[in-house]
């Protein structure tokens, strides 16, 4: 009796709010669904190729994902959109070239690892090169909090901005200056082969990697954020700065720290998006920072799970509109995706600023 | 020796200078009250003092030892905590979390655990919202749970900042018969209040503030009978 009373006022509910809405909205919504559909029809005519490419777009949504997070943990601490993430990604992916190049600052330490070297020699490589640039990013990310935005904390909100932008000018003409206009290939260190014995769904040795980077890292940051005193810190100045510094929690150390879990999420994805895709350019960050930046609107700036789940729908749409658009029309489709939910969802789909902050919403 | 002293001292917002000269002390075990009207300064003195807004000009000292120019997250590690204007807690977490980050400082996890009894001594209220999310309370609760995490870390000196506003006068009676009882149990209270009526009641002396001045001292029985106070602070003609 009683839960059909419930489930009657849920649907009236759900009718009262259908009546409320706007045109528009119902636009909207009606567009949705029919691209839903759309995409349905196409999985079921083709259902390998569907998966293949489902899994090629979640792949490349975990590498967003890890930049993602960078801009929402940084907005979720000091409300700042950090511009000069992208370009920070770009520049872990530089790193990460460098040292398999063997060539560090003219010095050549070791041969070069290429699709030549023996497996071990390929994993280790793929290893340092990983950690080298966390470390090199994470720490870059810090220096520019520590340069440019903390010497701005009382300033009005805009200035930094500016800011903001400025550091991403200047990255990537360092990344410019440091290995030149043109794209330079990656070495094929991750065997683009299928890992599944039927040819019909593919997916890669590399999409594997991508997994095995990305879910640790996930699990490690959850942890941290979720249980470890420094994590509470960071929710705790997340919610109000004041209070944390009355309770005994350094601020400045705390922002410190939040940068450097940013920067090390967005060194470790531009390795992997090297290592993915072949390639990196001097302004691969810009474009993969609006991605990234979409995807965390998308899934509500400032919520952690919002910025992963973004990350992976920004990461399937692409390369849905890729296989079944037209790979010139994805940035359209991408930001037209920000743009609708700027319009129609403003806080994101799991709303913002609120895992950061401790509970969802 | 006084707990605390502030000896001349001068805050400023931007160039806006909002405390001229602050003089005052606080001696172990007392309970000293700054009432004032609004923008008086009250709540800027106890900012100076938890070093949330560094005093320009001036010394203050605790326990003897100048403490001016010391950043904020280093006061609680001294003895100083404090319960700010507006309550401050953290909204998204629990009531246990709130009260934990209260001792973020400390790490005897079975003194935090034994602290965290006696705030529920002290508010039973808060027992039963253990694990609610802080900012799902009442204005009451919430008021509570500000003072429960600010004795957290067995402050010496416990700065509070207008613990009735907003609340329903029953209610601000149990808060200020609490505080007493934290007083008695032996911390030392400095206290902000726009009531000046339930301040005067449990405080043993009282400054009065005007404009970033100190215009009177005297112990609380006097102030209650000081006819400018009585006028100006505790409603009466």
């Amino acid at each position: 009796m009683t839960t059909g009373e419930a489930t009657k006022t849920r649907s009236a509910a759900v009718i009262d709010g259908i009546k409320s809405s706007t045109w528009s909205s119902r636009i909207a919504v009606a567009l949705t669904a029919f691209l839903l559909v759309m995409l349905l029809v196409r999985a079921v005519q083709e259902p390998a190729l569907f998966t293949s490419q489902l899994l090629i777009g979640l792949t490349n949504g975990a590498i967003l994902s890890l930049i993602a997070l960078g801009y929402t943990l940084v907005y979720g601490i000091i409300e700042l959109i950090n511009f000069a993430h992208g370009d920070n990604f770009m520049i872990g992916s530089f790193v990460g070239l460098t040292v398999l190049s063997g060539t560090i600052f003219g010095l050549g330490l070791f041969a070069p690892i290429t699709i030549n070297s023996g497996a071990p020699l390929r994993i280790l490589g793929v290893l340092i090169a990983l950690f080298v640039a966390m470390a090199a990013c994470g720490l870059l990310n810090v220096g520019i909090e520590r340069v440019a935005y903390k010497p701005l904390r009382n300033a009005p909100r805009l200035a930094v901005l500016i800011t903001a932008i400025g550091m991403s000018f200047i990255l990537q003409n360092v990344g410019l200056v440091w290995k030149g206009p043109i794209q330079v290939p990656f070495p094929e260190l991750i065997s683009s082969a299928n890992i599944l014995p039927s040819d019909a769904i593919i997916f890669r040795w590399k999409d594997l990697f991508v997994v095995l980077v990305t879910v640790p890292l996930l699990v490690a940051l959850s942890y941290f954020i979720g249980s470890t005193k420094q994590g509470k810190a960071m929710r705790a100045v997340a919610q109000d700065k004041d209070a944390a510094a009355m309770v005994g929690i350094n601020v400045n150390r705390t922002i410190s720290i939040t940068f450097l879990l940013g920067g090390i999420l967005a060194g470790a994805s531009g390795v992997m998006y090297g290592l993915f895709n072949g390639i990196t350019i001097f302004n691969v960050g810009f474009t993969q920072g609006l991605y990234a930046f979409t995807a965390a609107v998308l899934g509500g700036i400032g919520n952690l799970t919002g910025a992963v789940v973004g990350g992976l729908l920004i990461g399937v749409i692409s390369a849905m509109s890729d296989q079944y658009i037209g790979t010139s029309w994805t940035p359209i489709v991408i930001f037209s995706v920000l743009i609708l939910v700027l319009v129609f969802r403003p806080r994101g789909l799991l709303g913002d600023r609120s895992a950061v902050q401790g509970g969802g919403e | 020796m006084p707990l605390l002293e502030l000896d001349n001292v001068h805050s400023y917002y931007g160039h806006i200078q909002a405390l001229r000269g602050i003089s005052l002390t606080v001696d172990e075990g007392e309970v000293v009250t700054l009432i004032g009207s609004n923008g008086a300064g009250k709540t800027t003195t106890l900012r100076s003092i938890h070093g949330v807004l560094p005093p320009r000009e001036g010394r203050i000292l605790f326990s003897g030892e100048e403490i001016q120019g010391l950043p904020a997250h280093g006061m609680i590690s001294k003895g100083i905590s404090q319960s700010p204007e507006g309550r401050k807690i953290f909204h998204r977490m629990t009531v246990r979390e709130n009260l934990e980050m209260g001792a973020y400082h400390r790490n005897d996890r079975a003194g935090v655990h034994e602290d965290i009894d006696r705030v529920f001594e002290l508010f039973p209220r808060l027992q039963e919202r253990f694990k609610q999310e802080a900012g799902t309370m009442s204005g009451g609760e919430q008021q509570m749970l500000a003072i429960g995490r600010a004795l957290m870390s067995r402050p010496k000196l416990l700065l509070l900042d207008e613990p009735s506003m907003g609340l329903a006068p029953v209610l601000v009676e149990r808060i200020f018969q609490t505080i007493e009882e934290i007083n008695k149990q032996g911390t030392t209270i400095l206290l902000v209040e726009q009531n000046a009526n339930v301040a005067l009641e449990i405080a043993t002396r009282g400054y009065v503030l005007e404009t970033g001045t100190i215009v009177n001292e005297a112990p609380a029985s006097e102030l209650r009978e000081d006819p400018k106070v009585r006028e100006a602070y505790l409603g009466e003609i």
